[in-house]
């Protein structure tokens, strides 16, 4: 009984939920549906161990989680319907790609900002540097740099 | 500007987000649920002291009540019960128990055993109207309002303390 | 015997005091200019080093003799536990795994030591300095937070066990090489921090800081790579990489680590990017130094994290806010004063490293982004949120995929002028070559799926070769071949592998999950599995049971695989252990599930293409980091009063 406990209380801490894999073996009826089946599953978080998608989490709210969105899927649900059926539960949290929104644009807009100011950097300092290697007479004098 | 300070700009701002995030590491694991302000999902489940006469959660409307995701495999459910069975002593708020994904004959025994705090219990076999609920670990305990709102949810275990200042001063006030 | 905790307290509270005249000596001896403050600073490091070991030995005595009278033994051990993982339990959890980090500085300010003998005294006093200033916060915080040390009364019957996650070979050295590479960075940092109170910094330090870089970027990289076989093997999944916030707390550390590296070299050659250099050095050290609260505090959530703790999180928050906040601050005084007016071309090796640099600050920049985003989002009062592979994957990418092919390009060019035309017969060569193998792999070998599989085949196709035509010009015109070069060459060649076989692995992986019986069997990426059935296995301190899986490949058999589930006595908790077997090309790979009644069992089976060329991509690079930390040039670089001063740049203030 104590050994079960603290087993327990450890899985709910979640770091041994880690441990053990779940092993889906649910076979959908076609092929493109399987692969949706297995993309969704793999970026919905499973709320127990929070650090896992329901599609890797033997907790048993993740795999009722995979019923669900196994039987929404046969029934014809998009992608989008299926993330949105989640998130109107729990909340964006279990949602491993967030959601373009307001809240989280300057997420999404990050890498593209940042290549972006990466590239007006890289600009600026190579044409200083082009302009101070054209006005240094002895730029082209000085050989010694292999 | 210098632009030599920026770096140690960026820094104090990355301190300051840091130190809120230490401030709100101990509701770590506790997500908001979407669900607050919004109609309770209704639902029709067996009843577990009552096989022949199903729970529908329509013959709430009118009245508040607490909604308790427990389960016997819950071993918090086991450490809030005594202040569930006291509440319903007390009787201001009545209870509905939502047995989520569990062995009906052990939570009869349970209930046998430890004393029955709800009014009804719904059987959530599947758990599916645990997903409803946007449930993730027993025990969560929802407050419902005359209209069907939710207008707030627990989780993890009650506490006398907890069920007055969240639970019955709302249920009270309004 | 009795009292080896005790002596290790002891031993730390020492070291601590040490620690502290090494920082004050050697901050405040070339400060005020005190000859004998200086001289102080070498005997108080060494007596703070020897008083860490002490302490780490008392641990390690501690573990190996079983006394489960110290609260940290009890939590972490066990009779039945075996020798080494005994040894490997001393790192197995926070308290003993912060007293590591504190030895490998320990061991880092020991070498620094030597090395710096042929440095000027009031540099390398100040470099010491900083290191202690570093061990004192340490060796502060273990003291006050997370003794190892502290006596359990009574004394447990026997210990609860080490994690048995931890029970691995593997991932009993992780620890100790990722923590290497982790406090290796601190030197770099000293350095700059040296450099800066200076008020100097010229090529000589650039060449003195390189060597130590790499060094300590080619064990963060072993590290990583370590974790990462590790979490394929045992984990279950399959996979090899999760951004997992802790994952990306060392990633970050190593891309500045990779960036620090390139922009070194051109502080060294030409005597630009000074300030750039300082940040990159800061900026490492602060990345591994964040890892450390990341994983210690609490503040996100991972799988690998210990148990969390605020005070602790304070604690190293504050220490985070004085060491990370007043290097920035000497940078914002300082660095203004380092400017340079050489030029360089637009083609020239010198441009090509600001957009190697660039690209990988852009890298890092986006995994922080990503990692803190749940916690800036919910300082910022925007609600909680997820961020996970689905994010970290394309925008990794981004600007992963010019880094790449640049690379290939910028190997070849020369520095400060952009003769680039003259190189292009090899390069255009090359690509031509690395194109036909990408076709080749793609539409003939893997069939099918082309677009980026195509494209990431091509760029590591094409800096594989490329990185050979230098080296291999080098052999024909019989011209001398420095380490430095081999390095490099061993370096950019294995990310090329790294790139190719990533991209198979995430491209062509079969893999299923599968309910079976005994007897029956699937196929998977065109071989035949077959399940014969479940044995009892029996472990020292565990058992379990393990499937017998027959693999054969057009009724040939090629192997027997035995994956298992461990159930370990003391903590009752299940591991799997995958079975796999390894060929040149590819892994097939077969973990167990559950028992699913009527002889019915679960198995995942996976075919990975090429994935055990992730890891020795990994490997390859960081012996090419060593050799080229082995380099000649670095060992002979003396103090600027014995070497003519170089090409005139550098020193202000």
């Amino acid at each position: 009984m104590n050994a079960k406990v603290v087993a327990l209380a450890l899985l709910a801490g979640g770091l041994f939920a880690g441990a053990l894999p779940a092993i889906d073996t649910t076979q959908l009826p076609d092929p493109a549906l399987q692969e949706r089946y297995e993309a969704l599953t793999h970026e919905l978080r499973c709320m127990q161990c929070q650090n896992q998608s329901i599609a890797d989490s033997p907790v048993g709210l993740a795999s009722d989680l995979r019923r669900e969105v196994a039987e929404q899927l046969v029934a014809g649900k998009s992608d989008t319907q299926v993330r949105e059926y989640m998130a109107a539960r729990y909340g964006d949290f279990i949602l491993f790609r967030p959601r373009l929104s307001a809240r989280t644009a300057w997420l999404w807009a990050l890498p593209g900002v940042l290549l972006l100011a990466g590239g007006v950097i890289a600009w600026r300092v190579v044409r200083q540097r082009a302009r101070l290697a054209a006005n240094d007479p002895d730029f082209n004098a000085d050989d010694s740099e292999r | 500007m210098n632009r030599f300070l920026l770096p140690l700009a960026a820094f104090v701002l990355l301190a300051i987000v840091l130190g809120v995030g230490i401030r709100n590491s101990d509701t770590k694991g506790v997500v908001a649920s979407p669900l607050v302000g919004r109609p309770a999902p209704q639902f029709v489940l067996p009843n577990l002291l009552d096989p022949d006469t199903p729970f529908d959660s329509r013959t709430m409307a009118g009245r508040w009540y607490a909604l308790n995701v427990w389960g016997t495999w819950c071993i918090e459910c086991r450490v809030e019960h005594a202040a569930l069975v006291a509440a319903k002593a007390a009787g201001q708020l009545p209870i509905i128990g939502l047995n989520w994904k569990d062995d009906p004959t052990s939570a009869v025994a349970w209930l046998a055993q430890l004393g029955d705090p709800y009014e009804a219990t719904a059987v959530d076999a599947e758990g599916r109207v645990a997903i409803d609920y946007g449930v993730y670990g027993a025990p969560e305990t929802f407050l419902i309002d005359p209209q069907g709102i939710i207008v707030h949810k627990h989780i993890g275990p009650l506490s006398a303390e907890i069920w007055e200042r969240d639970f019955i001063a709302r249920a009270v006030s309004r | 015997m009795e009292m080896l905790p005790e002596l290790g307290h002891f031993a730390l509270v020492l070291a601590l005091l040490l620690a502290g005249l090494q920082a004050f000596f050697g901050i405040a001896g070339p400060a005020f200019g005190r000859q004998r403050w200086m001289s102080a600073v070498i005997p108080a490091t060494a007596g703070s080093a020897v008083m860490v070991v002490t302490a780490f030995a008392c641990l390690v005595a501690s573990f190996v003799g079983f006394d489960f009278s110290v609260a940290y033994v009890a939590q972490n051990s066990n009779s039945a536990l075996p020798l080494i993982y005994r040894i490997a339990a001393v790192w197995g959890a926070h308290e003993g795994s912060l007293l590591l980090w504190i030895v490998l500085l320990a061991g880092w300010t020991i070498a620094v030591a030597f090395g710096a003998s042929r440095l000027p005294q009031h540099f390398s006093a100040r470099v010491l300095g900083v290191l202690g200033i570093v061990s004192f916060g340490f060796l502060l915080f273990t003291l006050a937070t997370s003794n190892p040390f502290l006596r359990l009364i009574p004394a447990a019957v026997d210990g609860s066990d080490l994690n048995p996650l931890l029970q691995d070979p593997a991932l009993a050295l992780h620890p100790p090489l990722l923590y290497t590479g982790y406090v290796g960075f601190a030197v770099a940092f000293a350095f700059a921090i040296a450099a800066m109170l200076e008020g100097k910094l010229d090529q000589t330090w650039a060449r003195w800081t390189r060597p130590w870089t790499l060094a300590a970027w080619a064990f963060l990289t072993v590290g990583i790579a370590l974790g990462s076989w590790w979490a394929y093997y045992e984990l279950g999944w399959g996979g090899y990489w999760f951004w997992d916030p802790v994952e990306n707390a060392s990633f970050m550390p190593w891309l500045i680590g990779t960036a620090l590296i390139h922009s070194l070299a051109v502080t060294d050659k030409r005597g630009l990017f000074k300030s750039w250099t300082l940040l990159l050095s800061i900026i490492a050290f602060s990345l591994s130094l964040l890892g450390t609260f990341l994983v210690r505090s609490g503040v996100l959530v991972s799988v690998h994290s210990f148990a969390a703790d605020p005070a602790r999180g304070i604690f190293i928050l504050a220490f985070l806010v004085i060491m990370v906040g007043g290097a920035l601050a000497l940078y914002a005084w300082r660095a203004p004063l380092l400017k340079s007016d050489a030029g360089f071309e637009l083609t020239s090796r010198e441009s090509f490293l600001l957009f190697n640099n660039i690209l990988l600050v852009i890298a890092a920049a986006t995994v922080f982004g990503g990692t803190l985003a749940p916690l800036i989002s919910d300082t910022l009062g925007l609600g909680t949120l997820s961020v996970g592979t689905q994010y970290f994957n394309p925008t990794f990418l981004l600007p992963m995929l010019p880094l790449i092919a640049l690379a290939s390009v910028g190997m070849h060019a020369n520095w400060k002028r952009g003769r680039l035309a003259a190189r292009g017969r090899p390069l255009i060569a090359t690509g031509l070559i690395a194109l036909a193998v990408a076709l080749a792999a793609v539409f003939g070998y893997y069939g099918g799926r082309p677009g980026l599989a195509l494209a990431s085949f091509l760029l590591g196709a094409w800096l594989v070769l490329s990185s050979l035509v230098d080296p291999f010009d080098r052999l024909r015109r019989r011209l001398s071949m420095p380490r430095a070069i081999v390095g490099m060459t061993l370096a950019h060649m294995a990310l090329g592998v790294f790139v190719i076989s990533v991209t198979a692995v995430e491209t062509y992986t079969t893999e299923r999950d599968v309910a079976v019986a005994q007897g029956e069997s699937v196929e998977v990426g065109g071989y035949t599995f077959r399940f014969d059935g479940i044995d009892d296995i029996h472990g020292p301190n565990y058992d379990g049971v393990h499937a017998i899986v027959q693999v054969s490949r057009d009724g040939k058999p090629l192997a027997t695989l035995h994956p298992e589930k461990r159930r370990y006595f003391v903590q009752q908790s299940v591991m799997t252990e995958a079975g796999i077997e390894s060929q040149p090309g590819r892994d097939l790979f077969v973990a167990l599930g559950e028992d699913l009644g009527a002889g019915r069992w679960s198995l995942r089976i996976q075919v990975r293409p090429l994935i055990n060329y992730v890891w020795l991509a990994a490997l390859l690079m960081a012996l090419g980091g060593s050799i080229a930390a082995s380099d000649r040039r670095y060992r002979t670089a003396r103090a600027p009063a014995t070497e003519p001063v170089g090409a005139g740049q550098g020193s202000t203030a």
